[in-house]
């Protein structure tokens, strides 16, 4: 059965032309690039070209990225390096619907003597910054607001936000895994201090991320005992993953036109269509401030986990933020955030695009929805009584 | 992914039964949409008092939906004194198990059968009567409920408890009752034991005993706070003095005055020392914010 894959922003496919690049440095050029002897010498050279491929797509100094093991390592990394270089202050700003990788670290620093605030969202998933404005004071060590919600798409306005908290002398993360690659950056002109990112979310391998670091932001060095990443994330590089990771950004500002008309035309298609034949659905998130590749549509009276296994029986792969798949007993934190009711965040599905849908997988997914929901209501106790 | 079994997948994908009995001689409800999952069972009864049918509608994850088919399968051709004899663990043997996180989709089965009886008998609500004090305000789970579960399955943890019946799955703030009631029917402790408290010591040292202090706070105090939207955070030791603000829910709560600071000296007094004394900060309690709350 062929796959229709439309959980990009869970994980991606590895391009073909990045697995090409990372190849010979697994069995042929397995070199130290910290070796003195030419053999790892190349492999060096190699590491470097990644590094400014990463920092041309990013527009920053190849000096400014450190490379991690994932997108979760940056977070920690962020988080925890920017407090310990401020150990003075006390307070960190986030928001209720970032990742795990950001919430999970910030609740933990309150056990720790901090005092955390969770900035709220309206019922679209946007931020209201005077809020944020009115929390920032002197004791403020650091702010973290994702760039793009994973489960909705919804794009937050960072540049502006960066402006408001380095204007107060408080350092700014943010993390940018769903949205490198998709929207263009340029982060010399910008005023964000620290960013994440993940590869295997642009078509790079998993196993290899970026924390990019300000010249001049304060963070302290978090894995020790070795001279790599300038001494600030110690440890032999990840060779073929970062060769990897270059060739992905190098690939994806090549196809950043791609993702935003084709694949935009895609997701708004299936979106549109799924609307207009499936009653009672809606979408999550602020249609007019979202990743070009992501959806969020719920569908009242039925359960995620449910639809999610009648779409994989044809080889459609989405994901959903009801508490059956978030592994709790919960529905998603974002859109219990977002005020979404109960009845529609247990039938909440995603569906995150890339380049490498086609208008046929589309078609295919638009004519199977329909009767999965309908068969699905057929079974659900409420439909009857919504309808008397 | 979830691991289901080929059966579970069977009765997911061609569930058997699905429908309302329009003329039922009983009706039971249970669950809601709130909850996440919910069924309504119907069946008639023949004229020698035994079930000719049943039929299902449920709202739920594919667990659910196969739990419900098989109990239909179940009962049907049973009398009413032999349906009641049908136990979750029944429902779940005969799928070839379910996953531990989904054992809660059979107990709803069995409480939907248990209901259609007892509407049948009683002629009265359809709905799944609420029995005892309920112990778990997220999902609305009483201490009979949760008995009844450890019981029937033996189990031992307050995890185990969460998967068969939700409760202590929403805030966590009912987990040290759930324990008590695992306590009380084993007639054991549960396996899971709650962090030593912190050793006292009378001599301590300045940094010691903040240090003392912020991880008493930490460990026996946020948790519970955190669990009904609320925070406490450490503002100043001095001397026996300990000043702290509360946060979220809890700097709103009237009685926090009263119960809260008596809680908090009660508790580093304990673990601490006895000379403690607690203070409020007002004046950081007026710059308060809310987060974390449930919506």
């Amino acid at each position: 059965m062929k796959v229709i894959y439309f959980d990009n922003n869970a994980t991606t496919r590895v391009a073909d032309e990045v697995y090409e690049a990372m190849q010979p440095y697994f069995t042929d050029f397995y070199g130290n690039p910290s070796s003195m002897h030419t053999f790892g010498g190349q492999v060096g050279i190699k590491v470097r070209e990644g590094r400014e491929r990463v920092a041309a797509l990013l527009g920053c100094e190849p000096g400014e990225i450190i490379f991690t093991s994932c997108g979760t390592e940056s977070d920690s990394a962020a988080i925890h390096g920017a407090l310990a270089a401020a150990p003075q202050k006390r307070k960190v700003i986030t928001t209720r619907v970032e990742h795990p990788a950001v919430l999970a670290v910030c609740r933990d620093l309150e056990s720790h003597g901090y005092t955390v605030v969770e900035l709220g969202v309206d019922k679209l998933g946007r931020l209201n910054l005077d809020e944020l404005e009115h929390e920032l004071n002197n004791d403020t060590a650091l702010v973290t607001i994702m760039y793009a919600n994973n489960e909705t798409g919804v794009i937050f306005p960072i540049e502006q936000i960066a402006e408001m908290v380095t204007s107060r002398g408080v350092t700014f993360h943010t993390d940018a895994v769903q949205v490198v690659g998709k929207a263009p950056l340029n982060l010399a002109k910008s005023r964000i201090n620290l960013l994440s990112l993940s590869g295997h979310k642009l078509h790079a391998p998993k196993g290899v991320g970026v924390l990019y670091v300000k010249k001049g932001t304060r963070i302290a060095p978090f894995l020790l005992g070795g001279h790599q990443e300038g001494g600030r994330r110690a440890g032999t590089e990840n060779v073929p993953g970062i060769i990897g990771l270059g060739k992905a950004c190098e690939s994806a500002a090549q196809h950043m036109e791609d993702e935003n008309t084709r694949v935009r035309r895609l997701r708004d298609r299936l979106e549109s269509t799924i609307l207009k034949t499936c009653p009672d659905s809606r979408v999550n998130g602020d249609r007019r401030s979202r990743l070009p590749n992501t959806t969020n549509i719920s569908f009242e009276y039925v359960e995620g986990e449910a639809i999610l296994l009648l779409l994989d029986r044809h080889g459609i792969c989405a994901s959903s933020g009801s508490a059956c798949t978030s592994g709790s007993l919960e529905p998603s934190h974002v859109l219990r955030a977002m005020g979404v009711p109960f009845t529609a965040a247990h039938g909440s599905i995603r569906f995150s695009l890339s380049r490498y849908n086609t208008e046929e997988e589309v078609d295919f997914t638009i004519q199977k929805m329909p009767g999965i929901i309908h068969r699905l209501r057929e079974l659900s106790p409420f439909v009857q009584t919504a309808k008397r | 992914m979830w691991e289901y079994t080929d059966k579970v997948r069977d009765h997911f994908f061609n569930p058997r039964n699905v429908g309302e009995i329009e003329d039922a001689d009983g009706v039971g409800e249970v669950g809601s949409l709130a909850c996440g999952d919910a069924l309504r069972l119907t069946f008639k009864l023949d004229t020698d008092g035994r079930i000719v049918d049943a039929k299902f509608k449920t709202f739920g994850c594919a667990s659910a939906i196969a739990t419900s088919s098989v109990l239909t399968e179940l009962i049907r051709g049973k009398t009413l004194e032999e349906a009641m004899k049908v136990t979750n663990k029944d429902i779940a043997d005969y799928l070839g198990g379910l996953p531990e996180q989904k054992m809660h989709c059979s107990v709803m089965g069995r409480e939907a059968l248990e209901a259609a009886i007892e509407n049948y008998r009683g002629g009265g609500s359809k709905k799944h009567e609420i029995q005892g004090n309920v112990v778990c305000t997220c999902f609305g789970v009483t201490d009979v409920e949760i008995e009844r579960v450890i019981r029937e399955n033996n189990l031992t943890t307050v995890e185990q408890v969460t998967n068969y019946c939700k409760a202590g799955g929403g805030c966590g703030g009912c987990k040290g009752e759930i324990e008590k009631i695992i306590e009380r029917i084993q007639g054991e402790k549960v396996q899971e034991q709650a962090l030593p408290p912190p050793r006292k010591d009378r001599r301590l040292t300045n940094i010691q005993k903040i240090q003392l202090i912020q991880q008493t706070i930490n460990e026996q105090i946020r948790p519970a706070l955190r669990a009904h939207g609320g925070n406490i955070e450490l503002i100043d030791v001095a001397g026996d003095k300990v000043v702290i603000a509360f946060r979220g829910m809890c700097a709103q709560c009237k009685i926090s005055d009263f119960t809260m600071k008596d809680v908090v000296e009660a508790k580093l007094r304990e673990f601490v020392s006895e000379s403690l004394y607690v203070e409020e900060d007002k004046e950081s309690m007026e710059q308060g914010h809310e987060h974390g709350g449930k919506p």
